[in-house]
């Protein structure tokens, strides 16, 4: 039976691989990640889970045991957070190239310096180009969820692609919500067993893993594992209509999730738990009479372009809410794909980009409101004040005075 | 790369750059590598069989007696191991001569 629990973000995920129960998890803390391992820990402790628990002595190591044993042939998964990813980097790539589908949530956390624990999406940003599927998560509901799916997703025969689960440092992670835990038997039955591609352990068939690979057939194995990422957004959606059916869920289980979009004029596209937000500020500019809507983009790799240009090419206005800024860059990152996404269509709607909550800074509906305000003066006399503006700065940024 | 995926297209490869088969360096020609080439004289080989322990690539060509006859020149990448080890003295059995290009 279902059960209604009030958990943390990190405790929910952590139930999350008490069902998906690995054969191997590495371990190593980083905050605002280890209290998620903690609770793993505990379940190993409590002989709820009976996977090996390998205690690692970087992230670098705890990437790279888990790239070792999903290649042996075991279900593996890691977890981390923020400079944690970082020093991960170069494994990243290395597992997205075995074709491993490895599974870890990540705790959106800032990067230093200068140093600061809180969250943002500079992490997984960094990351965005190693390969990875990439589903980011409003609550700890979704955060739940996305962690079951992503097993799916990841281990499916045309996708074998690892996945990251992202969700917003402390707001998720160490909030406090209502979580409902579905039946440990359905969870197990809906991701099954695991049955790998290939295994180094099968001495039956000896093969090489990870062999040198000059010029001559490197190119073509880095666009022969594109197939993996590309074959990926129909299994997504496969995956997440089952979900959906079997456990009655209802949470986003598409590429992104539409709020009163049908007539909408004006949106804001935002990802994590400030979608929620979002979603209020929509309502307050309904009250008013202003056609607003707005975007939760839930899959941001494989990044579904042509999806996101056919819910927004209608409109008059639009927002893009980036938590992290791409240096040197037009904004930050979302802005980037999403104008990219846009380039072409015949109604390209005037575009802002909004930097907002860096190292936790909070994000209120006012913040949100001010940047409606701003594109509606833009559209209206087709000028904006700023393309890229910063909610919540002390003192707006001015790149005139650089 | 396997011998067997020479002329092969990206389509073809394996997953994740696998090399399916066991013992598949001896595909692999490296002989074209080096600079040098060991040159082997019977005459003064004592069969010490040093060479052949030494030697990085299996290159040492062993007879059915276990005699050294000779150099594998497809795999040899001439680093010079095997001649640097041989003790024959005054003059060694395996001397390091430059390639002709």
């Amino acid at each position: 039976m279902p059960e209604l629990l009030a958990l943390t973000g990190n405790e929910a995920v952590a139930h999350a691989m008490r069902q998906i129960n690995p054969d191997v998890v590495a371990v190593y803390p980083i905050t605002p990640q280890t209290s998620m391992m903690q609770k793993f820990a505990d379940f190993k402790a409590d002989g709820l889970v009976d996977c090996e628990l390998v205690l690692v002595e970087s992230e670098h190591s705890a990437m790279s045991a888990t790239v070792g044993s999903q290649a042996a042939g075991a279900r593996s998964m890691t977890a981390t957070a923020a400079c944690g990813l970082a020093l991960m980097w170069e494994i990243l790539g290395i597992a997205s190239a075995y074709r491993l589908p490895i599974v870890m949530p990540v705790v959106n956390r800032d990067l230093s310096g200068p140093i600061n624990i809180q969250g943002d999406h500079s992490d997984t940003m960094g990351a965005r180009d190693c390969g990875w599927i990439h589903l980011f998560s409003e609550n700890a509901q979704e955060a739940y969820e996305n962690t079951i799916q992503a097993i799916r997703i990841a281990e499916h025969h045309n996708v074998l692609t690892p996945a990251m689960v992202c969700l917003d440092g402390f707001i998720i992670s160490h909030g406090v919500e209502n979580v409902t835990i579905y039946d440990d038997a359905a969870v197990q039955k809906f991701i099954g067993e695991y049955n790998p591609a290939y295994m180094l352990l099968d001495a039956a068939k000896p093969m090489t893993l990870g062999a040198l690979d000059f010029s001559d057939f490197y190119f073509e194995h880095k666009v022969k594992q594109l197939d993996g990422i590309n074959a990926s957004p129909q299994i997504i959606l496969d995956v997440g209509k089952e979900f959906k059916q079997t456990f009655d869920g209802e949470e986003c289980y598409d590429f992104f999730e539409l709020y009163q979009m049908e007539d909408a004029e004006y949106a804001v596209v935002s990802m994590g738990s400030t979608a929620a937000t979002a979603r209020m500020v929509v309502d307050e500019l309904r009250d008013k009479g202003i056609k607003a809507g707005a975007l939760k983009l839930r899959v941001y790799r494989p990044f579904p372009s042509a999806e996101i240009a056919q819910a927004l090419s209608k409109l008059k206005g639009l927002i893009v809410m980036d938590r992290a800024i791409a240096y040197g860059g037009m904004g930050g990152p979302v802005n980037i794909d999403i104008r990219c996404a846009m380039y072409g269509i015949n109604t390209t709607p005037m575009t802002l980009n909004y930097i907002y909550g860096l190292g936790g800074k909070p994000i209120e509906p006012e913040h949100i409101l001010s940047a409606f305000d701003e594109l509606l003066y833009a559209v209206k006399t087709g000028k904006p004040k700023r393309a890229i503006g910063y909610l919540n700065l002390k003192e707006d940024y001015d790149p005139a005075t650089v | 790369m396997m011998k067997k995926y020479f002329d092969a297209n990206y389509k073809d490869l394996p997953l994740g750059g696998l090399i399916e088969e066991a013992g598949n360096a001896e595909n692999y020609e490296t002989g074209t590598w080096g600079t040098f080439k060991p040159v082997f004289n019977a005459e003064l080989c004592i069969q010490c069989m040093f060479c052949w322990v030494y030697c990085p690539d299996s290159s040492i060509l062993v007879n059915e007696k276990g005699e050294v006859t000779g150099i594998d020149y497809v795999h040899c990448k001439g680093c010079e191991i095997c001649s640097v080890e041989c003790p024959t003295k005054p003059e060694k059995a395996i001397i390091m001569v430059k390639k002709e290009t």
